[in-house]
C-alpha cells in the first residue's frame, strides 16, 4: 500500500466516521438526558433517508425542499415516539426499555421494507462528483459529510451552551428532579431532545446516502455508531465523536488487511476495547454509589 | 391468597408447594410423556423443535429474567453450541459426552463475554452481546474448516452407546429428559447462593453489593450458566436442523428468543416454557394472518419481523409480566374474588437516579 492509498483510505474512513458520529451524537444526547440507550437510532436514520428520498424524488419536490421536509418529519416522529411510547417507560427497569427500543427498531425496519422495498435506492444529491487535491481523488459527498458533521456539532454546541432552551436541556440531563423543581418542563424537553436527535440522525442518513445508498440495510450504521460511542466512552459527546472517527478510520484499513471479516471490524474493536478498558477511552459513566 | 407457613425443612425446599400447581405440572409432564402416542412423526419433530426452544429460553431466562442482564445475541451461543457439538461428534466423541462439552464451550465463551462487560452498566452488556452476535455470524461464515462456511455442514445423527437413534419418539424422550433435567437444575439453582445473588443483582446492584454480593462474579456466573444451557439447546437444535449454516443463528433468531421470554413472563421458569409454546405456534398464526390480510400486506416478507417487534413492544408496554403474569393475576382474581383490586397487581416503579456524578 502506498502512502497516497493510505491517505485516500484515511479520508474515506474520516467521512465514514463522521457519519457514525452524527448518529452517535443522537444516542449520547438521549442517553445523557434520560439514561435510555436508543437501539432504534439507526432505524431513525434510515427512516430519515427514506423520507428525504420520498419527498425529493418520489414526490418530485427537489433535493433541498425534500431534505428540509424529511428532516422536519423525523423531528415530529422523534417527538411523537417519546411522547407516545418512551414516556410510558419512565420508572420501568432499564432492561425492559432496551428490549422495547430494539423491538421498535425491528418494527421500523420491517415497515420501511414493506413501504419502500428492500433493494438499495439512489438519492440524487447536488454534491456529486469528485475533487482532485494533489493526486488524491476524493468524492465531494465525503467532504460534505465531514463538513456537515463539523457544522452540526458546532451548531449543537452553541445551542446547548448559549440558548435558554439548551441550558434547560443540560439541566434536565444533569438532574431531572432538580430541573423539574426549577420549573424546567422536563417531560416536554425530553421529547424535544428526541426530536433533535432524530433530526440529526435524518441528516446523517441523507448526507451518507451517496455512499451507502438508501435501503433498510443502512440501519447497520446505527449499530456501528453505537460501537463507536462505546469505544469513546458512552456518556460524553466528545468521547463518542472520537470513538466513531477512530472506528471509521480503522475500518477501511482492516477491511483491506483481511477481507473475510469485512464489515464487522467495528464490533471487534468495540469488544476489544470493552475487554481492555471497560469504560471506553474517555470514561464518563461511573458506578452508582449509595 | 393462602399464606403458607414453613413448618419443616422438607417443606421449605419443596419446589411445588401449591397442590394445584403440583397437579398442573404433573399433568403437563404426563401429557409430555404420552405425546408420542398421540402425534404423528412430523408433529413430533415440531414438538422437538419446541423443546429446543424451551431449553434455549430457559438459558436466556437465567440471564435476562433472573439476573436482569439483557442479551440481544443469544442466538450466537445457540450457534456456538451447535457447531461445537457437530465438531465433537465428527471427531468421534460420543453423544452423551459431546452434549455437555458443547455446552461448556458456549459457556466458556459466554463467561469471557460476561467478564468483558461485568464491571460496567447493564447497557454495555446489551451492546456487547448485540455486537458479538453480528460478529459471530460473520465468523461462522469465515471459519470454513470448522463450520463449513456458508455452504453449511451436515450434522451426524444421534448415537447412544453405539446405537443410532432413528425413530422420532426415542430422540423425543431424550430431548424431554434434557429439558426436564435443566428445568429441575435451574429451579434448584434459584435456591442456591449464586441463584439468590443473581436475583438480588437484578433487583438492585447497589443493595446487592452492600449485602456482600460480588457483582462481577455474579454476572459472570449468570452468563456462564445461561450460555451453557443455550449451548446445549443449540446442540439439540443442530440435530433437528440436520444442516447448520451461519444464517440460522442471526439476529432474527436472537430476537425470537427474546420474544419468547418477554411474552412468557420475565423472571419465571414457567415463562420460558409458555414463551416457547407461543413461539412454536407463532409461524402458523402468521400464516393464517397472511391469508386474512389483503394481498398487498399479507405477502410482504417484512410482516414476520414486524409482528415480532410489535408483540415484544406490546408486551413490554402493556403486560411486562408476560402471559404467565397474566395467568397469576387471573388466579389471584379467582382466589380473592370479590376482594381483588387492580392495585394489588400494580408494579412498583423504580426511578433510577442517574449513574453519573459529573
Amino acid at each position: 500500500m502506498q502512502w497516497t492509498d493510505a491517505l485516500q483510505l484515511t479520508i474515506i474512513g474520516l467521512a465514514q466516521g463522521s457519519g457514525y458520529a452524527l448518529v452517535a451524537l443522537g444516542f449520547v444526547f438521549i442517553y445523557r438526558a434520560t439514561e435510555i440507550v436508543n437501539f432504534a437510532h439507526g432505524e431513525l436514520m434510515m427512516l430519515g433517508a427514506f423520507m428525504v428520498l420520498t419527498f425529493a424524488e418520489l414526490w418530485g419536490l427537489g433535493f433541498w425542499m425534500g431534505a428540509a421536509l424529511g428532516i422536519l418529519t423525523l423531528g415530529v416522529a422523534g417527538y411523537a415516539l417519546d411522547a407516545a411510547v418512551m414516556r410510558r417507560m419512565i420508572g420501568e427497569s432499564q432492561s425492559s426499555v432496551f428490549i422495547l427500543t430494539v423491538a421498535l427498531g425491528v418494527m421500523l425496519k420491517a415497515l420501511a421494507g414493506m413501504i419502500w422495498g428492500y433493494g438499495p435506492r439512489n438519492l440524487t444529491v447536488p454534491f456529486q462528483g469528485t475533487v482532485e487535491v494533489g493526486g488524491l481523488v476524493i468524492a465531494t459527498s465525503r467532504i460534505v459529510v465531514i463538513a456537515g458533521t463539523i457544522v452540526i456539532c458546532a451548531g449543537l454546541y452553541l445551542f446547548l451552551s448559549r440558548t435558554k432552551l439548551g441550558v434547560a436541556m443540560q439541566a434536565a440531563s444533569q438532574n431531572q428532579l432538580a430541573a423539574y423543581y426549577s420549573r424546567v418542563p422536563v417531560k416536554r424537553l425530553v421529547s424535544v431532545i428526541w426530536a433533535i436527535s432524530a433530526m440529526v440522525a435524518a441528516t446523517a442518513g441523507m448526507l451518507m446516502a451517496p455512499v451507502t445508498q438508501v435501503s433498510p440495510e443502512i440501519t447497520a450504521v446505527g449499530i456501528k455508531a453505537l460501537a463507536g460511542a462505546v469505544v469513546g466512552g458512552f456518556g460524553s459527546i466528545p468521547g463518542a465523536l472520537l470513538g466513531c472517527l477512530l472506528i471509521g478510520v480503522a475500518e477501511p484499513f482492516l477491511d483491506y488487511a483481511y477481507p473475510p471479516l469485512q464489515g464487522v471490524y467495528a464490533y471487534a474493536i468495540m469488544l476489544l476495547v470493552l475487554v481492555v478498558r471497560p469504560d471506553g477511552l474517555i470514561p464518563q459513566t461511573f458506578r452508582k454509589k449509595v | 391468597m393462602r399464606t403458607l407457613f414453613k413448618t419443616s425443612y422438607a417443606f421449605d425446599i419443596n419446589h411445588l408447594v401449591d397442590p394445584g400447581e403440583r397437579a398442573r405440572v404433573g399433568l403437563l409432564i404426563l401429557l409430555a410423556l404420552g405425546l408420542p402416542l398421540l402425534l404423528s412423526d412430523y408433529a413430533l419433530s415440531e414438538t422437538m423443535m419446541f423443546l429446543c426452544y424451551a431449553v434455549a429460553g430457559l438459558g436466556l431466562m437465567v440471564l435476562t429474567g433472573f439476573t436482569g442482564q439483557v442479551s440481544f445475541g443469544h442466538a450466537a451461543f445457540l450457534g456456538i453450541g451447535g457447531y461445537a457439538h457437530t465438531w465433537f461428534l465428527m471427531q468421534g466423541v460420543p453423544f452423551l459426552l459431546s452434549l455437555p462439552l458443547a455446552g461448556l464451550v458456549a459457556g466458556a465463551v459466554g463467561a469471557l463475554l460476561g467478564r468483558a462487560a461485568s464491571k460496567m452498566h447493564g447497557f454495555y452488556l446489551a451492546i456487547a452481546t448485540l455486537a458479538f452476535a453480528i460478529l459471530m455470524e460473520t465468523v461462522f461464515g469465515a471459519a470454513e474448516p470448522l463450520t463449513g462456511g456458508h455452504m453449511g455442514i451436515e450434522v451426524p445423527p444421534i448415537a447412544l452407546f453405539g446405537h443410532v437413534v432413528e425413530s422420532a419418539w426415542q430422540s423425543y424422550y431424550l430431548y424431554l429428559a434434557v429439558l426436564l433435567f435443566l428445568v429441575w437444575g435451574v429451579a434448584n439453582m434459584n435456591r442456591s447462593p449464586s441463584g439468590r445473588a443473581m436475583i438480588a443483582l437484578r433487583d438492585s446492584e447497589t443493595s446487592a453489593q452492600s449485602l456482600g454480593v460480588n457483582i462481577a462474579r455474579g454476572k459472570i456466573v449468570a452468563f456462564f450458566i445461561s450460555t451453557f444451557i443455550t449451548g446445549i439447546a443449540g446442540a439439540l437444535m443442530a440435530h433437528q436442523l440436520m444442516y447448520l449454516s451461519p444464517e440460522t443463528f442471526g439476529l432474527n433468531e436472537s430476537l425470537k428468543l427474546l420474544l419468547m421470554i418477554v411474552v412468557g413472563g420475565l423472571g419465571t421458569i414457567s415463562g420460558a416454557i409458555i414463551g416457547a409454546v407461543f413461539v412454536s405456534f407463532l409461524p402458523n398464526a402468521i400464516e393464517v394472518l397472511r391469508g386474512v390480510l389483503p394481498a398487498g400486506i399479507g405477502e410482504q416478507v417484512g410482516l414476520e419481523p414486524f409482528l415480532f417487534g410489535a408483540i415484544i413492544a406490546g408486551f413490554i408496554i402493556f403486560e411486562p409480566d408476560g402471559l404467565y403474569g397474566r395467568w397469576r393475576k387471573f388466579r389471584l382474581f379467582l382466589e380473592t374474588y370479590p376482594y381483588y383490586k387492580r392495585a394489588s397487581a400494580v408494579r412498583q416503579k423504580r426511578y433510577l437516579k442517574t449513574g453519573r456524578f459529573r
